[in-house]
Parts: structure tokens; C-alpha cells; sequence
């Protein structure tokens, strides 16, 4: 397959983002990140696991969560997953505008979750005095949960430079394993975030 | 002529196929919403002992989550062992480091 064909396919095939070789590893190499970061999450979470008990005479889980904001952000996310789903779908009816919209959208929708996030901490920081440094258990919870938050704002600066770089160009051979590749990520921090709502908040709340 | 027709035709049965997929995917969006709003309910109306509510949220976000790996991400499709051995290697080490992590705490 020449360079030309690539930049501009005469007709776009099923699957753009496996259709050159480059598109194959990219694939294949995300999945490979992405097995590794299911350990490292997995560790992050253990570590919540073990610690939650010690609040060191702190809030507790119990006391502190509120199931209201987090059934919020599980929404926002889960719809953000959609819409970047959809946008896939139009890239794979080589789609530009629609793809864009699309993936407009999910960027609305994760920098809203990331807004109710920092509301949150702010809250537990600023109203409940409860910080990075209260007790083990606050350890354990920021950085299980803020590193998650920290997945979503790269995956949101990800995918908002994809936008920026690949609007005047079209969809075609070479950047399609990037949307596509950036959507698999944003998938899989939905996936985190389902064992963050179940493990950290809903288990929280049981008790 | 003939062979305009035969490249529009595989044209509308790919648009065809991926709105099938489209169909399946919206499907699996609102059983993740049903699953997920289930979970929450389940906390909320406290009428289950707690012993029971752990394991049931557990299998509900698991199961969420297959769906999300086998529909959203395309793992159902072929071509997909590769990934397959790559995130259930990471599973089962996910699995080992919690359990790691939470038996430690016994002693």
C-alpha cells in the first residue's frame, strides 16, 4: 500500500483502523498497555481495600460519600462511552463531520464528570477537612480516585487534540487507528470507573 | 457498470453491518444503565442484608463491565484473541495483587 493510499483511500475499507500495518500494531500495542493498566489499577485498588478501615479517628467512608454526585458522574461517563461509540460508527462510514461531533460531545460530557470531581474533593478538603493526609484510608482514596480522574483529563486532552489536528484532514488510513485507539481508552476508563463506583462509593456506603 | 453496482452493494452491506453493530451497542448502553442504576438502588433501599449486597454489586459491575469490554470495545469481533490474552493476563494479575493486598491485612 503506497503512501498516497493511505492519506487518501479511493474507497475506505471495513476496517480502517486495522487496514495498515501501523494501524495492526497500534491495535495490538494498546491492548497491550491497557492489560498493564489493569494491573496498575488493580494495585491501587487493593491498596484502598487494605487501608479503608484506618481513618485514624477521621471520617469514614461512611460518613463522608454521597451517593447523589457519584450516580451523577457514573451517568455522565457511562453516556460519554456512548457517544464515543457513535463516533467510531461515523468514522467507520468515513463520516468526518458527524465523527467530530460525536467525539465533541464525549469531550463535553468527560470535562463535566471531571468538573464533579474537583467539586467533590473540594468539598471533602474544604468542608469536611478530610485530605491526601488525614489518615491512611485518605491516602488510599485520593490517589485511587484522582488517578482515575487523572486517566479522564489526558484522555480529554487526548482526544481534543485528535480534533484540533485531524479536522481540516479527513478521515483516512493513517489517523483512523488514532480514534480509534483513543476510544478504546476512553472505554476502558469507564470500565475503572465501574469498580470505582462499586468498590470505593456503593461498598463505602454498605459498609 | 456491473462492476459500480457490485462496489455500491458491499458499500451498503458494510453500512449494514455496522449499523447491526450500532444496534447491539445501544442495546448493551441501556443494560448498563439498568445494571447500574440496580447497583445504586440496591445501596439506597437497604431491604438486603449487607452480606449479600457486596457479592450481588460485585457480579452487577462485572458483568457491566464484560459487556463493556465484548460491545463498546469491539471484543466480540474477530481478530480479537491477541487483546483477548492481553487483558486476561492482566485480569488474573489484577486478580492476584488484590487478593495479595487484601489477605495481607489478616495477620
Amino acid at each position: 500500500m503506497s503512501n498516497e493510499d493511505v492519506l487518501n483511500p479511493k474507497r475506505m475499507p471495513h476496517e480502517p483502523e486495522k487496514a495498515t500495518l501501523e494501524g495492526k500494531n497500534k491495535f495490538l500495542g494498546f491492548w497491550f498497555f491497557l492489560g498493564g493498566e489493569t494491573v496498575l489499577f488493580a494495585s491501587l485498588f487493593g491498596t484502598y481495600l487494605a487501608l479503608n478501615d484506618s481513618t485514624a479517628g477521621g471520617p469514614s467512608a461512611d460518613e463522608l460519600f454521597g451517593l447523589e454526585l457519584v450516580f451523577i458522574m457514573t451517568m455522565l461517563l457511562l453516556t460519554s462511552s456512548l457517544t464515543s461509540v457513535y463516533a467510531i460508527y461515523h468514522m467507520k462510514n468515513n463520516d468526518l463531520g458527524k465523527m467530530l461531533v460525536w467525539l465533541g460531545v464525549t469531550v463535553a460530557l468527560g470535562f463535566a464528570f471531571l468538573g464533579c470531581e474537583i467539586y467533590e474533593f473540594y468539598h471533602y478538603i474544604h468542608g469536611e477537612h478530610f485530605t491526601f493526609r488525614s489518615s491512611a484510608f485518605g491516602s488510599a482514596f485520593y490517589t485511587l480516585v484522582g488517578f482515575h480522574g487523572g486517566h479522564v483529563l489526558f484522555g480529554l486532552l487526548w482526544i481534543l487534540s485528535l480534533i484540533i489536528r485531524n479536522a481540516k484532514r479527513g478521515i483516512n488510513l493513517y489517523n483512523a487507528p488514532k480514534f480509534y485507539v483513543a476510544s478504546l481508552y476512553w472505554h476502558f476508563i469507564d470500565v475503572v470507573w465501574v469498580f470505582i463506583f462499586t468498590v470505593v462509593y456503593l461498598m463505602g456506603k454498605v459498609g | 457498470m456491473a462492476k459500480d453496482t457490485k462496489t455500491k452493494s458491499t458499500t451498503d452491506f458494510k453500512k449494514e453491518a455496522h449499523k447491526e453493530e450500532m444496534k447491539q451497542q445501544v442495546v448493551t448502553f441501556a443494560l448498563m444503565i439498568i445494571f447500574t442504576i440496580a447497583a445504586f438502588a440496591l445501596v439506597v433501599s437497604d431491604v438486603i442484608d449487607r452480606y449479600f449486597i457486596i457479592p450481588i454489586i460485585l457480579l452487577l459491575a462485572l458483568v457491566q463491565v464484560i459487556f463493556q469490554l465484548y460491545y463498546f470495545m469491539h471484543m466480540k469481533n474477530k481478530g480479537h484473541e491477541m487483546p483477548a490474552l492481553m487483558i486476561y493476563g492482566g485480569i488474573s494479575v489484577a486478580v492476584m495483587t488484590i487478593l495479595t493486598f487484601t489477605t495481607i491485612i489478616w495477620w
